[in-house]
């Protein structure tokens, strides 16, 4: 009962905290497809893949005290940055098995920009494509962000190293 | 005359309960009606389980899409046509987008992806774009069109306009489900008027936007979706159906899993609990197979599969109470473990369940919101944001509201079998103890 929510605790506690809800929705979308098994749907919005049912969830997760969310004000932005609670810690404890079975992984992801997520995440999003079409349809949605082709090899290579994922559990 | 501007000798009309009439004069529109992908939903029902609750709620996924392609045919020929903002090329390619938006949902959809891991949306594209009767009439127009159409409906599309037209926070397809919806259930709510809504939509840019002169037609709809989400949608009854639902889907996959011999082999299902699928297999299943083998499988063996099945055909749902689970998932825990000392098998008959949803909610500059909001074109040009000039918008702007509920069979609990420990699960669900 409510494992979908105590695995989103679980992978929170396991990154030790993430700021950005872009950003731990791309985190969540990455591992997802590399075969962890997140249940939340996704959809493409204005960031790339996006789950409404992850928002909801992590509301929901605040709600319960579960995750704390703490707004950081960056001057010309704002920032979300969430952590598991004590009570959290307690509530993680009912899930059967982490979702993650290396939390390295968790800190992998969590050390790169929101950016590059974003570019992970959107590349992954058209991972039915050909390479050289999957490059033309990140220009396609996300022309605004002028990603350079040192940033795309950067998170093809990303993709493969984390493929590696897919053994786990 | 090229394929994709043919038309039909005469125009064709279906009489249609929402918008008086359907009006097709394209013969590409009319070939993929007929398609037997189109066809297959008028198999799929659009409220799933509501029907058990809103007696009249037996409307099809396949009006719907009808009714979506009227409303978009409205604007694109009526509204936008002509005006410098609009390019007409995208005439056909949003039209089939809008006929074709639901074409992956399968039976009882949101039950059926959950316990199957599979998504409407992807079913949607392999439609689109694989050896199916759709497939070779979009490629007909163009051999990259299908995958153009199929872009629209993924919201990957370049043209950002033809995107929102049929997905942002007022488009064709809320306008239309919630008036279709809000007439089958026969409830009072989810009416607005479109007619007013859909003459001050204006392509700017690359967006659509509304007239401010329209703003409070935009603050009655946005009222209406409110209401048939928390009336209609959410209804806490129609959940105990699906909650049932999803339990014998489960209970199949497991007993199939299990090595259990079924009197009535699940065979619709044998490669969807072992993910060998294809997209021929899932075009197959519709309301009808299902509820056939719920049918028979009210007489399997497993008492559990049985139950399951005889509560859904003949709507013996289960009964929910109000819970907090920040405070309570403990006690939940707790509840399980009586309610297998009772000899009920909690993973199938004590379900928690949760709900909610965002009426409205608009991108603040700088924060991570992915909502695109509704923008207001003012008389000066400008563009602003809906909230910021309306006061009932902003009264629930951002605003998410969840329902809890935890599910159980009543009946169960007071059989006389097993009393002392029925007593006290009674005990912990009536005095609020969870």
């Amino acid at each position: 009962m409510l494992q979908e929510h105590a695995k989103i605790v679980d992978f929170i506690a396991a990154a030790e905290g993430i700021t950005g809800r872009k950003k731990m929705q791309k985190m969540i979308y990455i591992l997802k497809k590399m075969g962890v098994p997140f249940q939340e749907k996704y959809e493409f919005h204005i960031y790339g893949p996006y789950s409404e049912e992850l928002t909801a969830r992590v509301e929901e997760l605040c709600d319960m005290g579960f995750l704390s969310e703490e707004m950081e004000d960056k001057g010309s932005y704002v920032q979300y940055k969430y952590s598991v609670t004590k009570e959290g810690g307690d509530f993680r404890s009912t899930l059967k098995e982490s979702v993650l079975e290396d939390p390295a992984y968790a800190e992998k992801l969590n050390e790169k920009s929101a950016r590059f997520l974003e570019l992970t995440a959107t590349l992954l999003y058209f991972d039915q494509l050909e390479r050289s079409e999957q490059i033309e349809k990140l220009h396609v949605v996300k022309g605004k962000l002028n990603f350079t082709e040192e940033e795309i090899e950067e998170a093809f290579a990303f993709i493969e190293e984390l493929s590696a994922l897919k053994k786990l559990p | 005359m090229d394929y994709a501007s043919q038309k039909l000798a005469e125009e064709k009309v279906f009489k249609d309960p929402v918008h008086r009439y359907i009006h097709v004069r394209d013969q590409v529109i009319w070939d993929l009606v007929s398609t037997r992908e189109f066809q297959r939903l008028r198999r799929i029902k659009q409220l799933g389980t509501s029907y058990l609750v809103f007696h009249g709620a037996e409307h099809s996924r396949f009006s719907h899409s009808l009714g979506v392609y009227e409303i978009v045919r409205r604007i694109s020929d009526d509204i936008f046509h002509g005006r410098p903002e609009w390019d007409e090329n995208e005439r056909l390619v949003v039209l089939c987008a809008a006929l074709l938006h639901d074409l992956g949902h399968g039976p009882f959809s949101h039950s059926f992806e959950k316990v199957f891991q599979v998504d409407h949306e992807e079913f949607t594209r392999e439609i689109l774009l694989g050896d199916t009767e759709v497939n070779r009439v979009l490629t007909k127009v163009g051999a990259d069109f299908p995958a153009k159409v199929a872009e629209v409906i993924a919201k990957t599309y370049g043209n950002k306009q033809v995107v929102s037209l049929i997905s942002s926070q007022i488009d064709a397809d809320r306008m239309d489900y919630l008036q279709r919806d809000a007439y089958y259930t026969g409830v009072s709510y989810g009416h607005f008027d479109m007619e007013r809504i859909l003459r001050v939509m204006r392509p700017v840019d690359d967006q659509v936007v509304i007239k401010s002169s329209g703003m409070h037609a935009i603050e009655d709809y946005i009222m209406s979706r409110y209401q048939m989400y928390w009336q209609v949608y959410f209804h806490p009854v129609a959940r105990s159906a699906e909650v049932i639902l999803r339990k014998i889907l489960q209970r199949a996959k497991e007993l199939s899993e299990g090595g259990y011999k079924f009197a009535q082999p699940p065979t619709h299902f044998l490669s969807f609990f072992d993910r060998t699928f294809t997209l021929k297999d899932y075009l197959a299943l519709d309301e009808g197979v299902l509820m056939t083998y719920f049918q028979l499988w009210m007489t399997e063996r497993d008492p559990i599969l049985a139950d399951l099945s005889d509560r859904f055909v003949n709507r013996r749902l289960f009964q929910y109470i109000d819970f907090d689970p920040g405070k309570d998932y403990r006690k939940l825990g707790e509840l399980a473990q009586l309610f297998r000392k009772a000899g009920i098998d909690p993973d199938y008959y004590l379900i928690d369940d949760s709900t909610s949803d965002l009426p409205y909610d608009f991108y603040r500059p700088g924060e991570e919101e992915e909502r695109l909001p509704i923008q207001l074109l003012m008389p000066s040009g400008e563009i602003k944001e809906l909230s910021r000039l309306s006061q009932i918008v902003d009264a629930i702007s951002g605003k998410r509201r969840t329902d809890y509920k935890l599910y159980f069979p009543a009946e169960l609990l007071i059989d006389g079998k097993k009393k002392a420990v029925k007593q006290q699960i009674l005990e912990m669900l009536r005095e609020g103890g969870i």
